[in-house]
């Protein structure tokens, strides 16, 4: 048993309990039950934490986690106050998770809602074939970021690395930073007043909101390879 | 006799490099600038069940009476970590096939006929839809690379779940689903603009090798409780290693996909040219689950080419816990009906020879998003003749066992096989009919 109540907080220590049951619990919690915050301690890189939870609880996870931390959210507020490794918050539906470090590959990878938001650098894939979500990164992203993605937001308030947006669909990309390179059907586009009210509105909601949003530039999908074309050959 | 086409002037002779198939691919090519996309599997031939034939009860062997002895077909599928196994009372059942690429009445039928039945049917590209859910007693959720509407909501609504890594038609290869068969539904379900040509990837997004995948097993069982069974379904290529390392990753089931197996759209060149043949693919994953003492305690399900109880009982006897159909159970739904003949004339085919499932425009009202051409298919009527269908098999699949004496199906054995000829005695490591012999072994 690893949990224990802390003034109107719950407590659970993964060093003497189980994954399963922290994960058990938290999908079991009512609607009054969800309204008493959680601490998870000594996480020690664990797999899977806090993975599918299905209400508006908020959790704080104090330290280091493995891969697919808050692996499809729904309605939860995750903060990891430490890294996060491959797939956080992959999936996600909705709520908010964040990610005090750094976070490995495929962070927000397909997911549909929510905000992921990353206040060190996210490697690469972050955002691959996102599909609604919205995701801030305060430091850089790594290669191949938003390959294939959807539908969302992708701010990156430092650089990203090569291949950005390869294959993109109707995700939209804002990097502050350099951008090392384009991937195939990603072209910069016009920054216009609503695009700008975007940025501020994510920015405030990622608690950045002193980032100037005239600071980044847009990136989107040409739309040329939408359907398949035999001159494209060479770009596919 | 009347010159044709068919039947040239005496005298002439045709390539066998060159025939008039190759000769009418490189004009297509020339003329369209694109690689030819089709559905339907592997059309060459290849070595198959038909290859090997059982050797009933004479003597030697105690057969069991056709009408009056029990012959069992039950089969629990993932009893290795799920806390709700699989109960089927048929060990048949529906491969995955996305709404999409069929239209809703044609998984809505497919979901009545194995229901019916008593066995499971299986999602696809693009996620569950309510008339599949509603219909079906037992779902298997497919997560694939695409993630295609994959939402923990309908995780939780499965009876199992399906990690697809790969197709028997295009093992290493994606999916696409052309812009004409995109309808707002099918865009909607897929988050993506109607009218382009939807892509799904080849590779999952957030995981790469086998250490990954048995991470990821872990997430989904622990998203679901560890109460579903998690399947990981191959494309059959480097089977023996492939099967191992699923099982390794914590598979309760490996699904294997022979190059048989059906596709929506692919291209040709990839269906009849990567893969290997459901029979020694079939041969190699048995042995990675005897390898590692597994046998029976991860099930395996075998798809790619099933057409009757025969094949059903040929798998099974080569150590399969249960068969799949995608392909057959269109047929059974009215595909390629010849009453339809005259339409599929239309479209430049013919009834027998129908597979431009990619262009939407199906007269049987299956692989097809049109309103109207779906409509053609009323989905009780198909749910009722794919019941049929698959009581059939069967049927036929219990009269080969009883044949061999054997109270259950999964009690036929390799013994009971031979084979007709030398590849097919290769490549399922079964003794050339009339002989001890298997190509490869020592004698």
């Amino acid at each position: 048993m690893g949990a224990e109540n802390d003034m109107a907080v719950e407590v659970f220590d993964l060093a003497t309990g189980e994954l399963r049951e922290l994960n058990q619990r938290l999908h079991d919690l009512n609607e009054d039950a969800a309204k008493t915050p959680w601490r998870i301690v000594h996480p020690r890189g664990a797999h899977a934490v806090a993975a599918g939870v299905d209400s508006p609880v908020k959790i704080d996870i104090e330290g280091h986690v493995g891969y697919y931390c808050a692996g499809m959210n729904q309605h939860a507020q995750i903060t990891v106050h430490g890294m996060v490794g491959v797939g956080v918050a992959e999936n996600m539906m909705s709520g908010i998770v964040r990610v005090k470090g750094h976070a490995s590959q495929s962070a927000g990878a397909t997911a549909h809602g929510g905000l992921l938001v990353i206040e060190g650098d996210a490697a690469s894939r972050c955002g691959i074939s996102m599909k609604g979500i919205d995701i801030v990164v305060g430091g850089s992203v790594g290669h191949m970021s938003c390959f294939m993605a959807q539908a969302g937001h992708l701010l990156v308030c430092g650089d990203a690395d090569e291949a950005l947006g390869d294959s993109l669909y109707e995700a939209q990309i804002y990097v502050r930073g350099q951008v090392k390179g384009l991937g195939a059907d990603c072209v910069e586009k016009e920054m216009r007043d609503e695009h700008l009210d975007t940025l501020a509105g994510l920015l405030e909601k990622a608690e950045m909101g002193k980032v100037k949003p005239s600071e980044f530039r847009r990136y989107g999908s040409a739309r040329q390879l939408y359907n398949f074309q035999v001159d494209n050959t060479s770009r596919y | 006799m009347t010159e044709s086409h068919d039947n040239p002037p005496g005298g002439l002779r045709e390539s066998a490099t060159f025939d008039r198939n190759v000769i009418h691919e490189i004009q297509r090519a020339a003329r369209t600038g694109i690689y030819d996309i089709r559905g339907w599997g592997a059309k060459r031939r290849v070595p198959h069940f038909d290859d090997l034939v059982f050797l009933g009860a004479s003597m030697s062997r105690y057969p069991l009476e056709g009408y009056r002895e029990r012959c069992d077909t039950g089969v629990v599928l993932g009893t290795r970590y799920a806390k709700n196994p699989i109960h089927l009372d048929i060990p048949i059942t529906i491969a995955g096939m996305s709404f999409g690429s069929l239209s809703a009445n044609a998984k809505e039928a497919l979901g009545r006929g194995a229901s019916e039945v008593g066995t499971s049917t299986t999602t696809g590209d693009g996620g569950m839809t309510p008339e599949e859910r509603g219909q079906s007693k037992t779902l298997v959720y497919q997560l694939l690379p695409s993630r295609y509407g994959m939402n923990p909501d309908d995780l939780r609504k499965a009876d199992a779940i399906e990690i697809v890594l790969g197709q028997g038609a295009k093992p290493g290869g994606g999916g696409m689903l052309l812009g004409q068969k995109i309808s707002d539904r099918v865009a909607g379900m897929r988050t993506l603009p109607k009218d382009i040509d939807q892509r799904s990837a080849c590779r999952h997004p957030d995981w790469t090798g086998p250490d990954d995948l048995a991470i990821k097993i872990v997430e989904l069982r622990e998203i679901t409780d560890w109460k579903v069974p998690i399947y990981v379904k191959i494309g059959a290529t480097r089977t023996y290693y492939d099967t191992l390392l699923a099982i390794k990753a914590g598979a309760d089931v490996v699904v294997l996909d022979g190059m048989q197996g059906g596709t929506g759209a692919t291209q040709n060149v990839f269906i009849e040219h990567v893969g290997i043949p459901t029979l020694p693919a079939l041969r190699q994953a048995v042995e990675a689950l005897n390898e590692l003492e597994m046998h029976r305690k991860v099930q395996l399900i075998v798809s790619g080419g099933i057409r009757s109880g025969a094949d059903v009982a040929k798998a099974l006897a080569m150590g399969a816990d249960a068969c799949s159909i995608g392909t057959a159970a269109l047929i059974a739904l009215g595909d390629n009906s010849p009453h339809l003949d005259d339409e599929y004339r239309k479209l430049d085919s013919a009834a027998g020879f129908y597979d431009d499932f990619q262009e939407g425009q199906d007269p049987a009202g299956i692989s097809t998003q049109d309103e109207a051409l779906a409509s053609r298919l009323d989905p009780v009527v198909g749910g009722r003749q794919l019941a049929n269908y698959l009581r059939v098999i069967t049927m036929e699949c219990q009269t080969i066992a009883r044949a061999c004496g054997k109270s259950h199906v999964h009690n036929l054995e390799p013994e009971d096989l031979a084979a007709l000829t030398m590849e097919s005695a290769a490549m399922a490591k079964i003794p050339l009919a009339g002989t001890d012999w298997i190509p490869g072994n020592a004698i």
